[in-house]
């Protein structure tokens, strides 16, 4: 199912196989019982370069009986999603190894693969949760590039198998994997009165959807707080927006701002003890920042344009946020303890709603020009735009937390969706939801 | 040409809207059953008198128009949308128990945060014009939406140009 994934467009044959099978899987997983939709991902654009691997069904040594989704086929699926793998069908293995004495490399140089991974699921010592115990081998050179044991609690298996894709993806590509995370979203169904929106987290694959918050009223601007437990969003719900913080596992959550005017675009600060946010109280939106211990809040920015979408750099020193300053948006930068602002996107139109890559070194946009908007990456260093998506309404981008994808929010017919991008602009996908409009992604931090 | 042809079809579309919202109210109790019909007697009121209240039902005169559009990515009341503004704020100027919530709104396109920003600025704008022309500021109140909250949802610009509103919500008449 994972072999033949070029750069094709949706709907030829080879796509359309893995789209039965994905969709197959979305419902099993839909029988064990989430009460909300999954997201289904398809697969748009693939690598033709796309490194051949081989995940051998790991051997079941547990009293329990196995897991509905085997966790070979939970690596495989975070591997080909990437886009720089390409999983080979479990069918196609002649031989099931479990450790490098039971490896024949000849046989799997014939199937043409290059890397093979063969491990086991067992129960710790301890006697509570898993075990996973795992090699990675070099076909060609024979080479042991990785053995490892991951172990997880227990009802954790999932994340266990995502664990092994993120050291998987490491070891070969040398940048860390961000299997084991998890996005936030928005979900838009029914109209007028019927409206319904919902704030959800789900894993980065789609899996085990969990509504944040529901409300009759819109709700958007998602943030994660960096150690992934909280998530700042802006409610409607009492008729005006308003800045509520919630504890993603208890559900508690407080009030940070509902005064007068704009409550907008909150933003958690590297270290977590401060937040950016958009506030009109002045009489236009301004960027001011909270600490979030005392309540202390210090105005960034002082100007009669809208200020808006602040967002940090990875190291905490730098604030980028959007401002018409300029007569059209642009992105602006600014220290976290005030100062002269600095514009920073030099070209085209309309660039708003900053996200920026883990090195600190680029930001995604939503880029407009005309009536097409698009998600393009300045690099800050050459100063030049990379424009990654076909558009024409593209919006909210979202960096991976190792930079490898963009996560954002487009339009299918009049029906919001979600698509994920390599940062090169090569590898596309798409998530759907069954119902409704999806919009808004954030994606988390790596949860540790 | 083709941005004359967009107005003008914003323009039949503020004209064909009837009567402005106003906030829901809690529900009243049902008046006493009366036991002599009253015969209404009174003139229909003059469709130019923007103090007299039975205006917001008058079809015939500006104080029945509620809704403002504007421009992509601009805040500036057209010409053609100032009478309505100045209808309003002769009647708010005239009563001064009538609060007014001006809702603002923005086109799909561009960032939500941003045309939060944006929707701010379109009712700010129209609360400008109002307070200019005698309605006090604390009458006034106004709310973004941004482009959350659409009356059209096609990606084109008939649709867009009917989402770029503010609309005159009264909360006490």
């Amino acid at each position: 199912m994972y072999l033949h994934v070029r750069s094709i467009l949706f709907l030829s044959t080879t796509v359309t196989d893995n789209v039965k099978k994905i969709l197959i899987f979305c419902l099993t997983l839909m029988a064990s019982g989430p009460v909300l939709a999954q997201l289904e991902i398809q697969i748009i654009s693939g690598n033709p370069s796309a490194l051949p691997i081989a995940i051998v069904p790991f051997q079941w040594e547990e009293a329990g009986p196995p897991p509905a989704t085997p966790v070979d086929e939970i690596i495989s699926g975070d591997l080909y999603r990437s886009g720089l793998f390409d999983p080979i069908d479990k069918s196609d293995m002649a031989e099931r190894p479990v450790d490098e004495e039971s490896i024949r490399f000849g046989t799997w140089r014939l199937l043409k693969v290059d890397y093979i991974v063969v491990g086991r699921v067992r129960t710790p010592a301890d006697g509570s949760g898993h075990e996973l115990v795992y090699q990675l081998f070099d076909v060609h050179t024979q080479d042991r590039l990785l053995s490892q044991v991951t172990v997880v609690g227990e009802g954790d298996l999932r994340f266990g198998a995502h664990r092994v894709a993120d050291a998987i993806y490491e070891a070969l590509t040398g940048v860390p994997g961000a299997f084991s995370t998890r996005i936030a979203y928005v979900t838009a169904a029914g109209l007028g009165p019927d409206q319904r929106y919902e704030l959800v987290v789900a894993d980065a694959d789609g899996f085990g959807p969990q509504s944040v918050v529901g409300s009759p009223e819109p709700l958007l601007s998602p943030a994660w707080s960096p150690d992934g437990k909280k998530l700042a969003y802006v409610s409607f719900e009492k008729g005006n927006s308003a800045i509520y913080v919630q504890d993603v596992a208890t559900g508690a959550r407080e009030l940070i701002s509902g005064g007068a005017g704009i409550n907008g675009a909150p933003s958690f600060s590297p270290d977590g003890k401060k937040m950016a946010m958009t506030l009109s109280r002045t009489g236009n939106p301004e960027i001011f920042v909270r600490d979030l211990a005392t309540g202390q809040m210090s105005q960034l920015t002082n100007h009669w344009a809208i200020d808006t979408e602040p967002t940090w750099s990875p190291d905490g020193d730098t604030v980028y946020f959007t401002s018409d300053r300029g007569g059209k948006p642009q992105i602006y930068r600014v220290p976290p303890s005030g100062g002269t602002a600095e514009r920073v996107t030099l070209e085209g139109d309309y660039n708003a709603r900053a996200s920026v890559a883990p090195d600190g070194r680029r930001i995604a946009v939503a880029y407009g020009r005309g009536n097409e908007y698009r998600i393009a990456v300045w690099d800050m260093e050459t100063e030049r735009f990379t424009i990654i998506t076909p558009g024409v309404l593209d919006e909210s981008p979202s960096f991976a937390p190792n930079g490898s994808m963009v996560l954002y929010a487009t339009r299918e017919g009049n029906r919001g969706v979600l698509s994920a991008v390599s940062a090169d602009g090569n590898v596309r996908q798409r998530l759907i939801l069954s119902d409704g409009d999806v919009r808004e992604p954030a994606w988390s931090p790596v949860i540790r | 040409m083709k941005t004359a042809w967009r107005l003008a079809f914003a323009m039949i579309i503020a004209l064909t809207l009837v009567a402005c919202k106003t906030a829901p109210k809690a529900p009243e109790a049902a008046p006493p059953k009366e036991t002599t019909p009253v015969v209404e007697t009174q003139a229909a009121p003059d469709p130019h008198d923007y103090t007299d209240s039975r205006n917001f039902d008058n079809p015939e005169s500006l104080l029945s128009k509620c809704v403002i559009y504007f421009e992509f990515d601009k805040s500036t009341v057209l010409p053609e949308y100032r009478g309505i503004v100045s209808a309003h704020a002769a009647y708010a100027a005239a009563h001064s128990s009538a609060r007014v919530t001006l809702e603002g709104h923005a086109d799909e396109r561009g960032t939500r945060e941003y045309n939060l920003g944006l929707g701010e600025r379109r009712g700010n704008a129209v609360m400008g014009l109002m307070t200019a022309q005698g309605a006090r500021a604390d009458q006034v109140v106004v709310v973004s939406y941004g482009e959350e909250r659409p009356t059209c949802r096609v990606s084109d610009e008939d649709c867009w140009s009917l989402n770029r509103r503010v609309e005159v919500v009264y909360t006490a008449r």
